[in-house]
């Protein structure tokens, strides 16, 4: 059996469905990636996995083992990162991660190769309390608190939030160190750019998941046609574009605007020359869709 | 001349002890100007922010925002900027007409005025609806568009955006940014930090913080020409792996 | 057990690094103690008093003498007749009025004893009874110097009155209502606050995931405010004791027992109350409202259960603090044994397994 086995998860919260039938596994090895926006049920689904709370419908295995039934033997391999580094701020580096090694009967020596890579990098903060470190350092030092004992299975609530893009890149290639040992793990991130990075992605909105695919997948199963356009008033562009009566969607994208027409190509010249005429400047390029395109597109739908 | 400048900055540098968090930063945004203040965190944005809304003193430097001191002339200055961050939105207990009546009435806005710019509000964002329904009910999404439409309710010459898309769905970002270009299009000067970089390139311009110290400031597309990267991403990353070395 | 070690390591430089707990736990007891103390017991030094003296004679003249060279007493007024007695008490300044009887002198000689009378304010009851106290050992000085001069045995006789309450509770009272409101505040707020600032940061959710059993980490959060409420419990008896002069005419062991006793009812109470709330500040609101509150107003500390309305009489029932002042001072004060303070210690014991068993009940080993 996969590490993560998920099956028919349902869990309602009042009147919110916050979970709505999610079925997925997840290999060893494998770095699967929940990618969707606040209040897309992610953190729930984390929960439910780390045994932390009850589905209401379905059944989820971890290691194996059920998570209704066998949590106590789960919450002995598994290593969880909730959402916003839950630290203990006036802890030291130190103390902190001293504190995580020994609830789990283990010490920082058993496994410091494990974390070794990571822990060189806020060893010289040691002394300082938690609540004191940039949100890099905080992040780093959570990462290794949650591998201290060695786990599995590792998840990773929104690791990345709020961190800024440096530490974010650093992160990421600290977990494609970590997948490479066989641990599973799963990772949310509201960041799509950092879709490309997992081995599998699932998009999810609304409690629902709405592709689960490989990333390149995901790009290949976007079936229409994208141009990239440019000019030298945006502003002016993104009004233009929209007011074209084929236009199906038109978006900023970095430096330029992704749109999409809803017949394929056949518009594509009558675009052209109608955004010519009002847009100096212009250009436009037939692009291959990214992530976030495919994701926008299929939340629209 | 002067008057050409939204916000200007000689030399404000801001000491907390031995630590220097803003190291004498020099910089102007135009009237009418996206201007993206990016930076890893622990950079100094936050202080340098802070200091410009008139919320902390500077060590040293002068800096002034819609053409008032921030030493001396720190109300003015708050009566003509906005404020919005990812944290403080709005009062989740409060419905959606409480709260724009609420931050109407702060900044001295008449009965009258209230009640125009709430019915203009409500129907820019299709609100209509929701306007008894309480602030906590609803998704994140329209709650910052909804907390950026209040920001800018009093007309300010400012606004000053921190992290306003932290967690949103990719397209409720895009309206956000709309309604950024829409603000920007009547006259507002825009100053926004983000953590995203696809972003950065919707600014105008963009200066990039490193240890305290502005290290790049221009339009997005100079920028990547003089670091020869294919996007703002990597700008920030050049520049952010230079300053470790 | 090296787990449950670290944990207490852990819990301890929680406390020892918030300067505002560390306050909370140590200065408070020390500054009730001093506040209930010497604001309201303290030593008098030139309390006015006024004198309606009927006699005007010799002897009556030199027993006032002797009140207006001590340093507790300053006379402000002489009175005329009695009935300026109540306008002087509503004026405020004037404590006490000795009012010494027509034919002072004469009727002490004639009858060899007199009465003298003395009325103090007893808006401030402790006030009131200290004064009281030191009137009496002059009066009663003044007659062991005059039985020595006239070799005769004369009695002075004073009848004294305390106006505005007559239900006076003793002195001793704020000791043992400090130390039940210290231990409430340490066991049970400070218990909760600190189970649900877990809960707030989110450090519950790891410590769940973890192998450590939910018993442990609710011990081990509880542990260190038991030890914390134990040395506040002394501090607070050697307060009392040495610089207020309480007696522990009881078993000090007895006492300390029961002390051990009471901040178990009171951890269970902050376990359960944590066990229900999600955030520090409803902690607090429901420790203060649910628990403060009563002790203070309806545990016989302030005021005397005796003179509520019935339906509060029962409510104070309810309250652990009630039996546990009831304890103490049977203990302390009046010397009492084990078998003095059983039925109490029983109550607490069973209010103690009771709450045990709900809270037990009540802690989740998930989160919701």
């Amino acid at each position: 059996m996969n590490p993560i086995v998920v099956q028919h998860i349902s869990k309602q919260y009042k009147s919110v469905e916050a979970l709505k039938d999610i079925s997925f596994e997840v290999k060893a090895g494998e770095l699967f990636g929940l990618i969707g926006p606040d209040g897309a049920g992610k953190t729930t689904l984390f929960r439910v996995l780390t045994t932390l709370l009850l589905a209401d419908t379905g059944k989820a295995f971890v290691n194996g083992r059920d998570v209704v039934k066998d949590y106590k033997l789960i919450r002995r391999e598994v290593g969880y990162m909730p959402g916003r580094f839950s630290l203990y701020q006036d802890l030291t580096v130190e103390e902190n991660l001293k504190f995580f090694a020994t609830i789990f009967n283990t010490s920082i020596k058993e496994n410091y190769d494990l974390i070794r890579d990571i822990y060189v990098q806020i060893e010289p903060f040691k002394k300082r309390p938690a609540g004191k470190l940039s949100g890099g350092m905080k992040q780093k030092l959570a990462l290794c608190c949650a591998l201290v004992h060695k786990p599995e299975v590792l998840f990773l609530d929104e690791p990345t939030t709020g961190v800024d893009p440096v530490s974010r890149k650093e992160f990421w290639e600290m977990l494609q160190r970590l997948k490479s040992k066989g641990i599973a793990i799963l990772v949310s991130t509201p960041y799509m750019d950092e879709a490309n990075l997992c081995d599998q992605v699932a998009l999810m909105q609304n409690g629902q998941l709405l592709q689960i695919n490989t990333p390149k997948g995901v790009v290949d199963s976007f079936a229409q046609p994208m141009w990239a356009i440019r000019a030298d008033n945006m502003y002016q562009l993104i009004s233009t574009a929209r007011a074209f009566e084929d236009t199906q969607s038109c978006y900023a994208f970095g430096d330029s605007l992704h749109i999409t027409l809803t017949n394929g190509t056949a518009q594509e010249e009558a675009l052209a020359t109608y955004l010519k005429e009002k847009n100096p400047g212009l250009t436009m390029e037939r692009i291959q869709p990214g992530i976030e395109d495919c994701f926008m597109y299929l939340m629209k739908n | 001349m002067e008057a050409a400048y939204a916000i200007t900055t000689d030399g404000l540098t801001k000491k907390f002890g031995d630590f220097i968090a803003t190291n004498n930063i020099t910089f102007q945004v135009k009237k009418g100007e996206i201007f993206g203040f990016l930076g890893a965190n622990g950079a100094g944005k936050t202080t340098a922010m802070r200091m410009l809304c008139g919320l902390l003193k500077p060590s040293s430097g002068k800096a002034t925002v819609a053409g008032y001191d921030v030493y001396t002339q720190t109300e003015s200055i708050k009566l003509n900027i906005g404020y919005m961050s990812q944290r403080f939105s709005l009062y989740e207990d409060l419905t959606v007409s409480e709260n724009i009546r609420f931050y109407g009435g702060i900044y001295g806005l008449t009965r009258s005025a209230i009640k125009t710019a709430t019915a203009e509000l409500l129907a820019k964002l299709a609100l209509e609806k929701e306007a008894k329904s309480l602030v906590g009910s609803l998704p994140l999404g329209w709650k910052q568009k909804l907390s950026f439409s209040i920001a800018i309710i009093h007309n300010p010459a400012i606004v000053f955006l921190d992290e306003p898309t932290g967690g949103v769905d990719p397209i409720t970002r895009r309206q956000f940014w709309d309604l950024i270009y829409e603000a920007a299009h009547a006259g507002v000067t825009v100053f926004v930090t983000t953590h995203y970089m696809d972003e950065a390139e919707y600014c105008d311009r963009v200066s990039i913080m490193v240890d305290g110290k502005i290290k790049a400031l221009d339009t997005p597309a100079a920028l990547k020409t003089t670091f020869g990267a294919a996007t703002m991403n990597d700008v920030f990353l050049k520049l952010a792996r230079e300053a470790n070395q | 057990m090296k787990q449950f070690l670290q944990f207490l390591k852990k819990e301890f430089y929680h406390i020892f690094r918030d300067r505002r707990t560390l306050l909370i736990l140590f200065g408070m007891p020390i500054v009730q103690i001093i506040l209930f103390g010497f604001a309201i017991t303290n030593e008098i030094h030139e309390a006015k008093f006024a004198v309606l003296d009927q006699s005007n004679d010799y002897y009556s003249t030199r027993l006032l003498q002797r009140f207006d060279h001590s340093a507790y007493f300053h006379r402000v007024k002489n009175l005329q007749s009695p009935n300026e007695i109540a306008k002087t008490f509503e004026e405020g300044d004037v404590k006490i009025v000795i009012v010494i009887p027509p034919q002072f002198g004469k009727t002490f000689f004639h009858e060899r004893k007199s009465t003298i009378q003395l009325l103090a304010d007893a808006t401030d009851p402790n006030t009131a009874t200290t004064l009281e106290n030191y009137a009496s050992s002059i009066i009663n000085q003044y007659q062991k110097d005059i039985t020595k001069e006239e070799k005769l045995p004369l009695t002075i006789s004073t009848d004294y009155r305390l106006q505005y309450n007559p239900a006076l509770k003793s002195v001793y009272m704020f000791v043992p209502g400090v130390m039940t409101l210290i231990l409430m505040l340490v066991s049970a707020m400070m218990t909760s606050i600190a189970i649900t600032r877990e809960k707030e940061l989110g450090t519950m959710e790891i410590l769940l995931v973890s192998p450590l059993k939910p018993g442990l980490i609710i011990v081990g959060k509880v542990v260190p405010y038991i030890m914390l409420a134990f040395i506040n419990a002394i501090i607070i008896l050697v307060m009392g004791v040495f610089i207020f002069d309480m007696p522990i005419k009881g078993n000090l062991f007895l006492l300390l027992a029961e002390c051990g006793l009471f901040v178990l009812t009171a951890l269970s109470i902050g376990i359960l109350i944590s066990s229900i709330t999600e955030s520090q500040q409803t902690a607090m609101m429901i420790s203060m409202v649910g628990l403060m509150m009563p002790t203070m107003l309806l545990s016989g500390f302030v005021f005397p259960i005796e003179s509520m309305p019935l339906p509060l009489q029962i409510i104070a029932n309810i309250l652990p603090a009630k039996w546990f002042i009831i304890i103490l001072k049977t203990i302390m004060l009046k010397g009492g044994g084990l078998m003095d303070v059983w039925k109490p210690t029983v109550i607490l014991l069973g209010m103690t397994l009771v709450l045990q068993v709900i809270s037990i009940r009540k802690f989740k080993i998930r989160l919701s």
